[in-house]
């Protein structure tokens, strides 16, 4: 029977992908002086399991190299060897060439062999650095297949004598001499004569044990070893003696080394040698094959890891729709009047249970932050070590959870603020403790839910933004100009702007040529913004706020002629009747109106959607919606306000194509389409 | 046909393992660690049980040892999974009634073959 293994990568990958998670935390956590046996054990069960699928489904280069990361934990798990720093630090070194071995094997790329062979001289050194030497040099090597070579040369047939009396425990391990003794006769032929002198009286028989013994006669060509693979599991559970008791072959020698193998075996038996050698022709080419399935698998899926409780919560929601709907369908059978609240009832109870439904399923792409969060402890161990700074991280609210594209895209602009903080904001010890703060900087990493968005805050305790150096900067490189005037938010805005950085030079650590405009960019690009507190020589927090989800938001949907849009609620300010005193015209630059202090530009939606059945054409006669995008803000002109709902954003580049001022569309109750506006493009696209 | 009792924290071989012993016409349970699998075990009767050796929460080692001690399970075949490293393992698994190993990696033409033995 073939099956085909590349079916079980994919879970494969994900189960090692999380073991090396759980190991390097495991690492990450571990306290020198005090060394916790079962932390230890947590990381070696999850080296184990990655070794035995690797070599299980065939990426032996994996299994090499997790074998000798899993000697060393083993050795350190029973106490043999000491753990210390330097060691714990080639394994987190390996632990990053794991992920690197597996995601290029996942991607079907090239593993870099010359780095993993670093990596495991690395291991090797720090094993051998120990007491035991030879742990590392009995790789299981394939001695079993030289052995079986051995025997095959072995030809004709001999008279095997077998002496079997196993104890009486034998049965207690679930093994049963008939079974050995069918296997037995399917090597040859078998003569079995039984002993019953050791059967206890009928009293004191106790019918669990095992009394009996056996003589067994076996004629067979085959060699030693395969009657000895019979009686392996027993070995310990009886007293076996294999004699041969009768030869008729011209080679007689029990047992060969290996040297004799290879000058015997072109003479004789070259067609048992011949099989052997064609199989291993075979093997390889099938190979490729398997390659080719694994590539199409790997590319396509891109699965979640769901919490069974919320499938439950799932299933238990379509079962209530289902006893719905079942009811529904009942009343409509054989409908009249008198069942009208019933209906209605139904129809209620149907649109309850469809709303539940739909939060349930939204929850499944629900993760807890901890996903992005967790590869903080090791970015912040390695880069403080690099600094020669002393910091601690500490996590709040791991467990918020945020839709899955928001947790893939938040990674980069956090490893970037945090990496900031690191870098710039933190002070080295000495300067700490003259500032008379404690030597250690706390960095905090906080997410926590606030209304419809989810806030990460990145929080250090150390110098500070200081605003002076800020803005002499911002003066210096042009991006402001020397009188303006500009409040502290607006101060601290300016590391945002594109070719501003603070840094004297650019460390490896940060300031790699993305900045702040590009985590700025980033985090808008997910409908969230960003703001900075920063108090001098106290330290700063960077706040993110963002959207809970990408796929459904609340919306306001607006009419302008027969056309229909939706502008994200939170983007609107308020809706006015404007007069025709607060218009102002300026001659080649469109309209704006007043609104209390502020001018603010109008967009007169049905000319930028042309949109011919518009009711409104003067700005009087519609409405004006103000919004805001990006801190930019401006009047939307439109005929009418219908309702707010919820829409189920629907891509349209996906569809169709990128298109300036609209974000996406969504299908309204009525089956028809309502563009989603998108406020900052729209704004940008006014001012063209 | 007879029923066979899949025990490993690894979702990769669990499904392998239960993928090939299905696709031969067992009926198999899968079970994602020591207790999970004593569980199972108490509520239905199998005829074999293949588990892995180094779980979290009850090893395959333990699970072995607290089965053979249900009146169910004294005389049923129960295969450990172990790595070629863990000659030890064998021995105390041998000691707490195991009735005999598989030797990872293995390939499932092997895991069919020793389950056929065991079972018949």
């Amino acid at each position: 029977m073939s099956i085909d293994m590349a079916q079980f990568h994919q879970v494969f990958f994900e189960e090692s992908f999380e073991g090396l998670d759980i190991m390097e935390t495991g690492l990450l956590n571990l306290d020198m002086g005090d060394v916790d046996a079962e932390d230890i054990n947590t990381i070696f069960r999850a080296a184990h399991s990655i070794k035995g699928g690797s070599g299980t489904f065939g990426f032996t280069a994996v299994s090499d190299f997790t074998h000798v990361m899993e000697t060393l934990l083993d050795e350190m798990r029973d106490g043999r060897r000491q753990v210390t720093q330097p060691a714990v630090d080639v394994l987190l070194g390996s632990v990053d060439c794991l992920k690197e071995m597996l995601t290029a094997i996942q991607g079907e790329q090239e593993v870099d062999v010359a780095r993993v062979a670093e990596y495991k001289k690395a291991l090797e050194v720090e094993l051998n650095g120990g007491e035991s030497e030879q742990a590392v040099t009995d790789e299981p090597s394939e001695p079993s297949t030289i052995e079986s070579n051995t025997d095959n040369v072995t030809n004709g047939k001999n008279i095997w004598r077998i002496a079997f009396s196993p104890h009486t425990n034998l049965l207690k391990t679930g093994n049963d001499p008939v079974r050995m003794f069918r296997e037995l006769g399917l090597l040859g032929e078998l003569t079995t004569t039984v002993d019953f002198q050791g059967v206890p009286d009928f009293y004191d028989l106790d019918p669990e044990e095992c009394h009996l013994s056996w003589e067994l006669e076996l004629i067979s060509d085959v060699p030693e070893s395969d009657i000895n693979d019979i009686f392996d599991w027993v070995e310990d559970e009886c007293d076996l003696a294999i004699q041969r008791i009768n030869t008729n072959v011209e080679t007689d020698t029990p047992a060969f080394t290996e040297e004799q193998v290879k000058e015997e075996t072109p003479l004789s038996s070259p067609k048992e040698v011949k099989t052997e050698s064609s199989k291993k022709d075979i093997a390889p080419a099938e190979k490729p094959i398997k390659k080719v399935a694994a590539k199409s698998a790997a590319k396509t899926s891109s699965s979640i890891r769901v919490d069974t409780a919320k499938i439950d919560t799932l299933i238990n929601m379509v079962g209530e729709l289902v006893i719905t709907q079942s009811m529904l369908s009942l009343v409509g059978e054989q409908f009249e009047m008198n069942k009208l609240d019933q209906l209605k009832n139904g129809l209620s109870q149907l649109d309850r249970h469809t709303r539940e439904l739909q939060e349930s399923v939204m929850n499944i792409r629900m993760l807890p932050i901890s996903f992005v969060f967790s590869r903080f402890p090791r970015l912040v161990h390695d880069l403080s070590s690099k600094l020669d700074k002393k910091i601690e991280l500490v996590m709040v609210g791991e467990h918020t959870e945020v839709d899955k594209t928001v947790v893939e895209l938040l990674s980069d602009p956090l490893v970037h603020l945090v990496r900031n903080s690191l870098d710039h904001g933190i002070e080295m010890p000495a300067d700490r403790v003259a500032a008379g703060k404690p030597e250690t900087g706390t960095i905090t990493l906080e997410a926590y839910h606030r209304g419809g968005n989810i806030v990460i805050e990145v929080k250090d305790d150390g110098k500070g933004l200081n605003k002076d150096v800020l803005r002499t900067k911002a003066i210096e490189k042009g991006l402001i100009d020397e009188d303006a005037n500009l409040s502290d938010k607006q101060t601290y805005e300016l590391i945002f702007m594109a070719g501003f950085s603070t840094a004297e030079k650019l460390t490896d650590v940060s300031g790699r040529g993305v900045g702040m405009d590009v985590v700025r960019r980033n985090i808008q690009s997910l409908g969230g913004n960003i703001e900075i507190i920063s108090e001098l020589g106290k330290g700063s927090t960077i706040a993110i706020h963002l959207p809970l989800t990408l796929a459904i938001m609340d919306g306001q949907s607006i009419a302008v002629g027969d056309e229909r849009f939706i502008i994200p609620l939170g983007s609107i300010i308020e809706s006015i009747n404007i007069k025709e005193s607060m218009i102002n015209r300026v001659a080649g630059r469109g309209e704006t109106f007043r609104l209390r202090d502020e001018y603010l530009p109008i967009i007169r939606m049905h000319e930028i959607f042309d949109v011919k059945t518009a009711q409104a054409t003067k700005l009087t006669e519609g409405l004006v919606v103000v919004v805001d995008g990006q801190g930019m803000r401006c009047g939307l002109f439109i005929d009418d306000l219908l309702g707010q709902q919820q829409v189920v954003i629907k891509s349209l580049e996906a569809n169709y194509r990128k298109v300036e001022g609209v974000s996406g569309a969504t299908i309204l109750g009525d089956g028809s389409v309502a563009l989603i506006l998108d406020i900052p493009g729209l704004v940008r696209l006014s001012n063209q | 046909m007879a029923s066979i009792l899949a025990v490993d924290d690894s979702a990769s071989m669990r499904q392998m393992v239960s993928f090939t012993l299905k696709g031969a016409g067992y009926t198999v349970v899968e079970a994602v660690d020591g207790v999970d699998a004593l569980n199972k075990a108490k509520t239905q009767k199998f005829d074999c049980v293949v588990t892995d050796v180094n779980m979290p929460n009850k090893d395959g080692i333990t699970l072995i040892r607290d089965l053979r001690g249900l009146p169910n399970y004294k005389f049923i075949p129960m295969l450990m999974l172990t790595t070629e490293s863990g000659m030890d393992k064998k021995q105390a698994g041998k000691a707490a009634g195991a009735t005999g190993w598989i030797v990872k990696p293995f390939n499932p033409d092997q895991l069919l073959k020793t389950i056929k033995k065991v079972l018949g």
